[in-house]
């Protein structure tokens, strides 16, 4: 455990006041805090919106980098080293929109990076149009008779893909912010965590009290996260019917590095050691 | 004295394996050996040929000219028979009926029945061709050897041998020196290159003219302990590899014209997070698909200034085997000296045309990684951004230095890395990254010259066009006229002091490109306000060859 302060920045918050994110970001200082993950060894990475202002908030290594490619150089740094802790913090649109065909290649592959998705169903940044969470019929200030798209179901799409770590948390909950980021974060493998976050500027729908009276917990007891079949069910659950938080499905997999055999036993990239004569037993192909 | 064969046939058919066991064969009887692939796109069927020009000189492009054809199919014949010369020779099997005199049968699908291995025809023809050049073929055994396990070696062997005795020899040739050599072509050059230069990332997607880039790189990652990563799109592959540069490993990319297209907001980013980054544009015909496996030099314009904003970059061309692997170390220094782009533009000529050169000297080739050390920094806190007199500013390693963060950002930032829209902060930090082609100016290399002192006739090209202007000026100077050739590899900055040298007295300046607007003439324009007189341009996917160019120029310009 160490003492969460030293993850803070001096200087201004650009967000609105009453945003979600205020939320979140202390869960993310207080989980990196109960980890003890050092400021120089934790790296968040964004692409372009809201919630992707994160790294400029948080002491800590930052990649903020294009809107919806958050994930190559998360994943990037990761490969190349890895040692650091690699945490996207981005919004529906970025991960679910422009960054929509990264996610699922990402879950195919594995890095060991924790992709923690702002979601609060509307662009915030560019002002409130329709973002591929937002429900088809929402009247948004672009989508002036409603949305016509259906909503993505991010969590169906993360375990239909074979995605080893999928959750979902509230940021009205800062405890279950803490614990379920802790419990992403310690996943081995790439992990995707959904945070249900009112956008309190432009979607005047899906409001703190929308969220709150609708949000179930997945009891610890009776629920079963390595029970795929089930988990896909709860991953549809939206709505009027309750929506559930927690981990809804959780399976050891081999991570990126554990099936590169030199990667995994011997240094990071990173420290590799070679000269350039290291290469000369290459050219004899070519004699 | 230099000889030209032609190997054709249908895609599938072993026109490759063909070619690569007389290629390497010759080489390794001491001869000079130069080869060019022409395909097309697709996997079975069509007509795809190979040229391979050798003797006891150098040899640098290919030639329009045949001594040998050897047809696996009669369109092979039809459609290469108007360049082979009067005592040229056609190597058919026996079995294709050829009024042709020319045409002389040779047993490649009954040696590969004899045999008992079906795929051994070829093996029957290349014995056959290295016995009209009188040589002997003890080498294709070894070369069997190196490729198929002992009883396919064995097999291919014996129907090499089939076809070595069913003909007679047929053309003089010297006695080659001693070999010396290795044949390599551009692209694996390149990757050979990265492997020296420490590249320990590379992500890429599969595009020709490119791919056999990343193949080379892939073949040898485990030995070399590298990561090569097929990633879902070019989009990815830039991105990662910034990922991988910020996180301190030497990471490069390669790729064709559309997969670049999609990197371009990727080498802006570069632009303002100044990761070091090496991306490698293999040219192809465009726009768009244009024509996967023909080459074209039509991407110059487009990488001068690809990516939104302004930022400071290096473009290099690569000119052969030889000058792509020093290129590509010196490239990967260069971006992570200066935190810069560094672009490398190859194309499908260099590609795919493997090259007799001298081995590399890997004691010449350094790594030079930029990065600052912890008794470097100073003391009252790191600054990535720090705005130095050179525009350099100290990069560190992530995770290495307790107390340090480092903070890329795509957004204007100040020295710490932290989003500012303040206009001197802005001002400060443009002034800072473009201070840096100051520095650069030091580093450009001036092109290549072969000719006359003071040459009337100046032909200037770039990139792949080394290997035909360079004996398209030999011809031209062994009939007395008074000609040089330039050929820029540096692009950007430009290096201007020979062309202005040679520009001074020249009558004629010929820009020699394989485009269709003079894009190299237009860039000495814009850098140095010299004028073409004329342009030699050809766009039709084929590499023009120096008889071509020395034939277009009696014709056009003299």
């Amino acid at each position: 455990m160490r003492d969460k302060t030293i993850y803070d920045i001096h200087g201004e918050i650009s967000w609105c006041p009453g945003c979600g994110n205020y939320n979140i970001l202390p869960a993310l200082k207080q989980a990196l805090a109960e980890l003890g993950i050092p400021p120089h060894l934790a790296v968040i990475v964004s692409g372009i919106g809201q919630a992707a202002k994160t790294p400029h908030y948080i002491y800590a290594n930052g990649f903020n980098g294009l809107h919806g490619r958050a994930v190559p150089p998360a994943q990037g740094i990761k490969i190349a080293n890895k040692d650091l802790k690699v945490i996207i913090h981005s919004g529906d649109g970025d991960s679910y929109g422009e960054g929509g065909n990264h996610l699922i290649h990402a879950i195919r592959r594995n890095v060991d990076i924790t992709h923690v998705v702002h979601n609060n169903q509307i662009y915030g940044l560019t002002k409130g149009q329709a973002s591929p969470t937002t429900e088809k019929g929402q009247k948004t200030t672009m989508q002036f008779d409603g949305a016509t798209s259906d909503a993505l179901k991010p969590l169906t799409l993360a375990i239909a893909s074979g995605c080893g770590f999928v959750a979902r948390s509230f940021s009205g909950d800062q405890e279950h912010l803490v614990s379920v980021l802790k419990e992403a974060l310690n996943y081995r493998g790439y992990s995707l965590l959904d945070i249900l976050q009112p956008c309190v500027a432009f979607n005047h729908i899906n409001t703190f009290k929308w969220y709150k009276d609708r949000v179930y917990y997945l009891d610890s007891d009776s629920y079963d996260p390595s029970d795929k079949l089930e988990a896909f069910r709860k991953s549809l659950e939206w709505g009027d019917e309750g929506i559930p938080i927690g981990v809804l499905y959780k399976e050891e997999r081999e991570t990126y590095v554990d099936r590169i055999h030199y990667l995994k036993e011997g240094p990071s990239l990173v420290d590799r050691k070679w000269r350039p004569e290291d290469a000369e037993k290459f050219m004899e192909d070519f004699r | 004295m230099k000889y030209n064969i032609l190997v054709g046939g249908a895609a599938g058919q072993g026109v490759d394996t063909l070619s690569t066991l007389l290629e390497k064969l010759l080489k390794r009887k001491g001869f000079f050996v130069h080869s060019n692939k022409d395909y097309m796109s697709r996997v079975r069927g069509g007509h795809n040929f190979i040229q391979i020009r050798f003797g006891t000189d150098p040899v640098y492009s290919h030639w329009p000219f045949l001594d040998v054809i050897i047809a696996l199919d009669k369109d092979t014949v039809e459609l290469h028979k108007e360049r082979l010369k009067e005592d040229g020779v056609i190597l058919c099997d026996e079995a294709i009926l050829l009024e042709d005199r020319r045409a002389v049968g040779v047993p490649m699908i009954w040696a590969a029945k004899k045999v008992n291995n079906h795929k051994a025809s070829g093996a029957a023809a290349a014995g056959a061709a290295v016995k009209l050049f009188g040589q002997s073929g003890e080498e294709a055994l070894d070369i069997f050897g190196e490729k198929f396990e002992r009883e396919t070696a064995d097999s291919n062997f014996r129907a090499f041998m089939i076809g070595y005795e069913s003909v007679g020899k047929r053309f003089e040739i010297d006695k080659p020196g001693e070999d010396r050599h290795i044949l390599i072509n551009s692209n694996e050059a390149i990757a050979l290159g990265a492997l020296a230069g420490g590249v320990g990332f590379f992500a890429s997607y599969p595009m020709t003219p490119a791919t056999s880039i990343m193949r080379q790189l892939s073949k040898k990652a485990k030995d070399a302990g590298i990561v090569v990563e097929q990633v879902e799109d070019e989009i990815s592959a830039i991105n990662m590899t910034l990922g991988a540069a910020y996180a301190g490993v030497r990471s490069m990319t390669a790729t064709s014209g559309g997969g670049f297209s999609l990197m371009v907001e990727g080498l802006s980013l570069q632009g303002i997070t100044e990761i070091p980054m090496v991306v490698v544009d293999s040219q192809r015909p465009g726009p768009s698909t244009g024509m996967a496996t023909r080459t074209e030099q039509s991407d110059l314009d487009f990488v001068l200034t690809a990516g939104h904003g302004e930022f400071p970059r290096m473009v290099l061309a690569v000119r052969n085997p030889e000058d792509a692997f020093y290129q590509t170390t010196r490239a990967l220094n260069i971006a992570d000296r200066y935190q810069i782009l560094v672009i490398v533009l190859t194309d499908q000529y260099l590609a795919d045309a493997a090259n007799t050169i001298l081995p590399y000297d890997f004691s010449s080739i350094t790594i030079e990684r930029g990065i600052t050390t912890e008794e470097e920094l100073k003391s009252d806190g790191y600054k990535r951004y720090e705005n130095t007199a050179t525009g350099i500013s100290p990069r560190i390693i992530p995770g290495k230095t307790e107390g340090a963060v480092i903070m890329a950002d795509s957004h204007e930032h100040n020295e710490k890395g932290s989003i500012s829209e303040n206009e001197e902060i802005r001002t400060a930090m443009m002034d800072k990254r473009m201070r840096k082609l100051e520095g650069l100016l030091e580093e450009i290399q001036e092109p290549e010259y072969f000719g006359s002192d003071s040459p009337e006739l100046l032909l200037i090209g770039w990139g792949s066009m080394y290997g035909p202007l360079r004996e398209a000026a030999e011809l031209l100077l062994n009939e007395g006229t008074s000609v040089g050739a330039l050929v820029f590899g540096d692009l950007y900055p430009f290096p201007g002091r020979l062309l202005k040298k040679y520009a001074a007295n020249a009558k004629k300046l010929v820009n020699v490109e394989q485009n269709h607007t003079g894009q190299l003439g237009r860039l000495i324009r814009q850098e140095t306000g010299i004028l073409m007189t004329h342009s030699l341009l050809k766009y039709d996917g084929r590499q023009m060859c120096a008889h071509t160019i020395y034939d277009r120029i009696i014709r056009e310009v003299l």
